[in-house]
């Protein structure tokens, strides 16, 4: 690594999410052991085989003014509150428009937005959509909201890649501070997918719980009986700004964004690779490019989505790119699935690991699978050691996207 | 039986003030959208949406860019 590289720091965070509509509450929820994952009650809710999510906690558009949150798909009014509340926890850094960027993700995009519009099409005829339809369904919508909010002018980005999207936005945010294209970055995740069609879809895939008659135990990864993922939503977005410009305005630092690293499986487009090459690389890379070493990783919050063919996969990857030392959780087990959102709270929930020490134990993992070396934090909650700390996020998605973020205590 | 004026004055000001925010004390008569209440074209083409659902009026997009003022609409919309 170049000495004289320019290091990266997260100065704010914003989250909300299925157990608290902000961090503080997010957090305290996670410390506390509870589950944001309940039984739905809408209208579709018969013609699913899945009858519960992980609704957020807080809906937006109550946070929102009214007039902002109807222009708003669900997945861009999360994002706004969590980029607000991220913005103002950084102390609305003082940056000129050029020297601020923005990359926020989803990984679906509007798709309420876009359902609900065709029903109106279909029913009511074009003359009746909102003039506010593309924008509320584009992907990079929430990106380009954030963008408009605080008038960033260094590049706004939406970095698509499935459940891998908020780690990659958060990457490739850090990359472009780096690069010397901005000073300050506003990154992250955020979905809005709790839909009949969504459901439906990832249903037909196999890759949902169906754990109806317990909603709350339903995430368990590692746990012998997981039996898919449970679909969560919300956003997470974290400040990040360059060390220089965030001393020189004596901001509070969280942690360094020190490293990340990416690849592709080149497997198969939904099954993770059996050997985990894809995601030990993305380690690997993520490590190197933060110039540590395994040992000097203590916490790892995992991919973890508890469907049966990724989590044990996950940590013996784990043991093989960092070694079995990291305390490892899944905070999916409380939140459940964020999809593209997952990158960003769980980003958020490391740095907040790091910065308290404490690393929120998995939920419902009752039963440890066989095949786990790692030192798997359930039960209670862990400390991580004094001294210098450094931590992973992983985040997978569908089509092999890797992203491994490596933060580090400040 | 058709609305009076001042009942579709009511009517516009509530959704004005569902899509804008502006008090829907604000929308009076006089107001021209874009000079006073400050409302781009696509607001108003959200409001004539709204209008059509609330009083069963469609407004074309030729006849829209000519509705200057509220008192434009109201007279529209009674016509």
């Amino acid at each position: 690594m170049s000495a004289n590289r320019v290091r990266v720091v997260v100065t704010g965070l914003g989250a909300t999410t299925p157990v608290g509509g902000d961090v503080t509450s997010t957090w305290t929820a996670l410390l506390a052991g509870q589950s944001g994952v309940e039984a739905l009650t809408t209208d579709w809710i018969d013609t699913v085989p899945v009858k519960f999510a992980g609704t957020a906690a807080v809906d937006p558009a109550e946070v929102l003014p009214r007039p902002e949150a109807r222009r708003l798909d669900r997945s861009e009014q999360f994002a706004m509150v969590a980029s607000r509340e991220a913005w103002q926890d950084a102390g609305a850094p003082e940056v000129a428009p050029e020297r601020l960027g923005v990359v926020v993700s989803s990984g679906i995009g509007g798709i309420n937005t876009t359902l609900a519009a065709y029903d109106t099409y279909r029913e009511r005829g074009w003359s009746r959509l909102s003039p506010f339809t593309v924008p509320m369904l584009m992907p990079n919508g929430p990106a380009a909201w954030i963008g408009l909010d605080r008038r960033a002018q260094a590049g706004v980005h939406a970095t698509v890649s499935a459940c891998a999207s908020g780690a990659e936005a958060i990457g490739y945010a850090m990359d472009m501070i780096r690069a010397g294209r901005a000073d300050v970055v506003v990154a992250g995740g955020t979905e809005a997918a709790i839909h009949g069609l969504n459901i439906a879809a990832f249903a037909a895939a196999r890759a949902m719980s169906t754990r109806n008659d317990d909603p709350a135990g339903a995430s368990r990864p590692w746990d012998r009986d997981r039996d898919g993922f449970v679909l969560g939503e919300g956003a997470g977005i974290v400040v990040l700004e360059s060390e220089e410009h965030a001393k020189a305005r004596g901001a509070r630092i969280y942690a360094y964004c020190a490293g990340v690293g990416y690849s592709a499986d080149a497997h198969h487009i939904t099954q993770p690779e059996p050997e985990g090459r894809g995601i030990i690389m993305a380690m690997t890379h993520a490590l190197t490019d933060a110039g540590i070493t395994g040992l000097d990783i203590k916490h790892v919050n995992a991919h973890a989505t508890s469907t049966p063919a990724g989590d044990v996969g996950e940590v013996q990857a784990v043991a093989k790119a960092i070694g079995t030392h990291p305390l490892v959780t899944s905070t999916k087990s409380m939140t459940g699935h964020l999809l593209g959102g997952a990158g960003g709270i769980e980003s958020v929930f490391t740095i907040k690991a790091l910065q308290e020490r404490i690393v929120p134990a998995t939920i419902n993992l009752d039963n440890l699978d066989d095949g786990i070396e790692v030192d798997l934090v359930y039960g209670e909650n862990r400390p991580l050691p004094e001294g210098d700390i450094a931590a992973v996020n992983n985040s997978f998605g569908f089509g092999g996207h890797n992203v491994s973020v490596v933060f580090k205590g400040a | 039986m058709a609305a009076s004026e001042q009942e579709i004055l009511e009517g516009l000001g509530k959704i004005i003030n569902e899509i804008t925010g502006i008090p829907a004390s604000d929308v009076t008569p006089e107001k021209n959208f874009v000079d006073d209440l400050d409302i781009d074209s696509l607001s108003m083409v959200e409001i004539a949406v709204a209008a059509q659902d609330e009083f069963g009026v469609e407004i074309p997009d030729d006849q829209l860019k000519n509705l200057k003022t509220v008192k434009d609409v109201l007279t529209f919309i009674q016509a």
